[in-house]
């Protein structure tokens, strides 16, 4: 068993979900401040357009999935200020692209492997390249985050105050999505498509049980998200059962755990900030 | 006009001296004009208050005034030059907007938004900045509740907070855009204690609108009446009275005085009964 930590893909496997976790963490509480839970995952519905477009004209799947959300991103940001307008554009156009993603798959004729690995991941395949490719790519959402940071927390919360203090609120709104469209490139490596959400907007919603201070809240979601991460990790490669069966499962058992357990009770007034 | 540039007070950069000229400020959406003509000067650290129905345009003076919102005809000026958004010696008091309670921002948080928050960036505070953070929550006495989430505070300590955000970066003009809603009488009173002590001790100039008159009294200089895009501005008792009402609502007005308290039977004056109770307490 203990044999299995000598190869070169578990070392790469643990790095690159480390970069992940960090990014996914530092970003998902602005994903729950924001209110965009959906928005993250309509962004990676159309990257799964993406890397399935990126695979059937043979170019690198990370191309395609950040081209994609990319595109999305200013896509989005150019649509919705209303967040119900905002929500029924990034239903039709998720949809939309879902379907564009299948029938590229289609087309090209090793469609289950390749399918399954954008859907699901393929963190345990991931080569050195990979991981210095994720570490770029997370390096720039995270020092675009820290350069918004202040400003899209004021337009967050109070949009028409920050209106007239000069914040730019529409173009800020765009930044960020373009923000999430770097995290989700570097997270669709490691968890799939399908299951951004669990590394993008949980560890953010299970810091906000154990804690409501701002620092606190973003320092607890990135090291949830690294425990679920390098955890599903280890005992995937142990059990050789999928990652993406078990970092979603540690995530919601944090989840759970902070629920039951945890001094922040939703939405009680005159409830106090812990520490 | 004065021109800005007087010191003495604790903000950075040059002071705001907040005299306001309109001339002829006309404000149209589509086919709907809100108000014509408006002509009128406020001096430096008057307490104007603004009065008006529902759709009346209160709120789109304040944005006019903001820079958020473009005249149709007619200027506006703020000591001698087109209102700038963004102008960080104009503070501001949004009409109050419910904050959720699970949201990680703490009442500092929102103070120091009044101070940095449009700046890029996200890391710490210079010590400076977070001192005048801390005196901004001593002059609503907000300290005690500053480091509890925004969203599981009252209603009046959540106003209390948004005072201090728009005070903190040492405004020559406050306006102030229902900042007595959904408060009780208690907190009402403190609230306007605290925007006419910042107006008494620092000759800022402040813009109050209101529905309801009778909690700022104490403190106000002249009214702004804005009904069906027609105005009127005075004194109190100029204003307010049956003649001056029945001629800017088209219809027979009566202003009946009983005790110091005036009622008004016929016009809405945008509270939710159809009589205004004023109190014509101790204004000058």
């Amino acid at each position: 068993m203990t044999s299995l930590w000598q190869y070169a893909f578990v070392h790469n496997a643990l790095l690159a979900g480390a970069i992940t976790a960090i990014v996914a963490g530092c970003v998902a509480p602005f994903v729950t401040l924001r209110n965009m839970g959906f928005g993250v995952h309509g962004l990676a519905e159309v990257s799964f357009a993406g890397a399935a477009g990126a695979v059937l004209l043979r170019l690198p799947i990370e191309l395609g999935v950040l081209g994609a959300s990319f595109l999305a991103a200013l896509g989005f940001g150019a649509l919705g200020v209303r967040l119900r307008e905002r929500d029924l554009a990034i239903g039709s156009v998720l949809a939309f692209s879902t379907g564009c993603g299948v029938l590229f798959l289609t087309l090209y004729h090793t469609y289950s492997t390749e399918a399954f690995s954008i859907l699901f991941g393929s963190i345990l395949a991931v080569g050195t390249d990979d991981v210095i490719r994720s570490a770029a790519v997370g390096a720039v959402a995270l020092a675009a985050l820290a350069v918004i940071g202040r400003p899209l927390r004021f337009a967050s919360i109070d949009p028409e105050v920050a209106d007239a203090r000069g914040v730019p609120v529409r173009l800020l709104s765009t930044l960020f999505l373009l923000v999430l469209a770097l995290a989700v490139t570097v997270t669709v490596q490691v968890i799939g498509v399908l299951l951004v959400l669990t590394l993008l907007i949980a560890p953010a919603g299970t810091a906000q049980r154990l804690t409501l201070h701002p620092v606190r809240v973003m320092l607890y979601s990135t090291l949830i998200a690294l425990g679920a991460t390098l955890g599903g990790i280890v005992c995937a490669v142990y059990t050789s059962l999928p990652v993406s069966f078990f970092v979603p499962t540690f995530s919601l058992g944090a989840y759970l755990v902070a629920r039951w357990l945890g001094p922040v009770q939703r939405g009680m007034p005159g409830a106090r900030a812990t520490h | 006009m004065k021109s800005a540039g007087a010191g003495g007070r604790p903000a950075g950069g040059p002071a705001l001296d907040g005299a306001i000229a309109a001339q002829s400020a006309t404000l149209a959406f589509g086919a709907r004009r809100l108000w014509e003509a408006l002509t009128f000067t406020v001096p430096r650290g008057e307490f104007l208050v603004v009065l008006g129905p529902n759709g009346a345009g209160k709120t789109s003076l304040l944005r006019v005034l903001l820079g958020l919102q473009r005249l149709t005809s007619g200027s506006v000026l703020i000591d001698g030059r087109p209102p700038r958004r963004g102008d960080p010696r104009i503070g501001y008091v949004a009409q109050y907007r419910a904050i959720d309670p699970d949201l990680p921002v703490l009442g500092r948080d929102l103070v120091g938004f009044g101070l940095d928050g449009h700046r890029w960036g996200g890391g710490l505070r210079s010590r400076a900045s977070a001192a005048r953070i801390e005196e901004a929550l001593d002059l609503v006495g907000a300290r005690s509740y500053a480091d509890t989430p925004v969203g599981r505070l009252s209603g009046g300590e959540q106003q209390r907070l948004r005072i201090a955000q728009a005070l903190v970066s040492g405004p020559g003009l406050l306006l102030c855009d229902e900042p007595l809603q959904s408060l009780d009488l208690h907190y009402q009173r403190v609230v306007v204690e605290q925007i006419a002590d910042w107006n008494r001790r620092r000759g800022a100039t402040v813009i109050f609108v209101t529905h309801d008159i009778n909690p700022v009294l104490p403190a106000v200089n002249r009214v702004l009446l804005l009904a069906r895009r027609r105005w009127a501005l005075g004194a109190v008792d100029e204003v307010l009275t049956a003649e001056t009402l029945s001629r800017l609502y088209d219809a027979p007005v009566d202003v009946l005085r009983h005790e110091g308290r005036l009622l008004i039977v016929g016009a809405d004056l945008g509270a939710h009964e159809h009589e205004t109770v004023l109190d014509a307490g101790d204004h000058a």
